[in-house]
């Protein structure tokens, strides 16, 4: 029998591991996107846990709907991304200062 | 400790440091490639938890799907990896710091408070003809059928935005324009220009 503490914390270490990994990479957008995947991963991970704890499977439907958001939000970002790319050959966030006042 | 818990706890570990590789890489495809392997071992983890569709999917749509998409952006663009590296060291602590304070903030609430969640009757999953696709299928098209649309919704709409925000017209490129080809007219083309003949010198 897993746990339902332990799975709590891997989630929790996971989710934080994200938030160092956003610190770390400010500057790259691509990792940034990668390290809101991973914590998208350490939330649903939560979800999973308690479905199984409480017996109930509409966890197991919020996980699949989660996994739809991330998947358009993944789509779209890539595509800002390469458009950013083509304009100003760099996606350094320090760059994208266009809209400032 | 049974065999599951011991197949947990080592993957859970395997996990954990897949996690701090996609942090730590220095070149995003070594980062790109450490996500993947961190989201094969939710995928088992998973398993373990009897989410069995939702590994698959796991599966199926990040590293089949979402990870190649990654992948693939992060081959195309030519990226300068020593500026992007700039400010790592000087932005570590800082990191460190606050991925700590989450890490005890969620340790003191789930472990100190022990939650008091009772384990609810499990579901069936160890009987005889159990499905947990065919048990999500019926939940999925009866009591969520409505988000369910909304989500076809939603995908269809990343769909048309990703397409409309890559194409483009790109300039002076060679290419064929048959409506223009087929409404020439010859007098756009040809001018006919009238004048007297030369006379010898």
């Amino acid at each position: 029998m897993i746990r339902l503490e332990f799975v709590l914390m891997l989630a929790g270490l996971l989710f934080a591991l994200s938030v160092a990994g956003i610190f770390l990479n400010r500057k790259n957008v691509i990792l940034l996107l990668m390290c809101i995947e991973l914590m998208l991963l350490a939330v649903n991970f939560n979800f999973i846990a308690f479905a199984r704890q409480l017996g109930d499977l509409d966890g197991q439907i919020f996980v699949f709907f989660i996994m739809t958001v991330a998947a358009a939000e993944a789509a779209i970002g890539l595509a800002i991304l390469v458009v950013l790319f083509r304009e100003k050959k760099s996606i350094n966030v320090e760059e994208l200062d266009e809209m400032k006042g | 400790m049974t065999l599951t818990e011991i197949l947990f706890y080592a993957f859970s570990a395997v996990l954990i440091v897949a996690a701090v590789g996609v942090i730590t890489a220095r070149n995003p495809v070594h980062a790109a490639l450490f996500l993947v392997f961190a989201f094969f071992n939710s995928a088992i983890l998973w398993l373990l938890m009897e989410a069995e569709f939702l590994a698959i999917v796991l599966v199926l749509v990040y590293v089949g799907a979402v990870m190649v998409l990654f992948l693939f952006v992060v081959m195309m663009l030519d990226i300068n990896l020593a500026q992007m590296r700039e400010g790592f060291t000087r932005y570590a602590p800082l990191g460190i710091v606050i991925a700590a304070l989450v890490v005890i903030e969620i340790g003191s609430v789930v472990w100190v408070k022990q939650l008091g969640v009772d384990a609810a009757p499990a579901l069936a999953t160890g009987a005889e003809g159990y499905s947990n696709t065919r048990d999500l299928g019926e939940l999925l098209y009866t009591k969520y059928l409505y988000p369910f649309e909304l989500a076809a919704v939603l995908l269809l709409l990343a769909i048309v935005a990703a397409i409309s925000l890559t194409m483009r017209q790109r300039r002076g490129v060679k290419t064929q324009d048959i409506a223009a080809q087929v409404s020439v007219r010859a007098k756009d083309r040809i001018r006919l220009v009238k004048m007297d003949a030369e006379k010898d010198a």
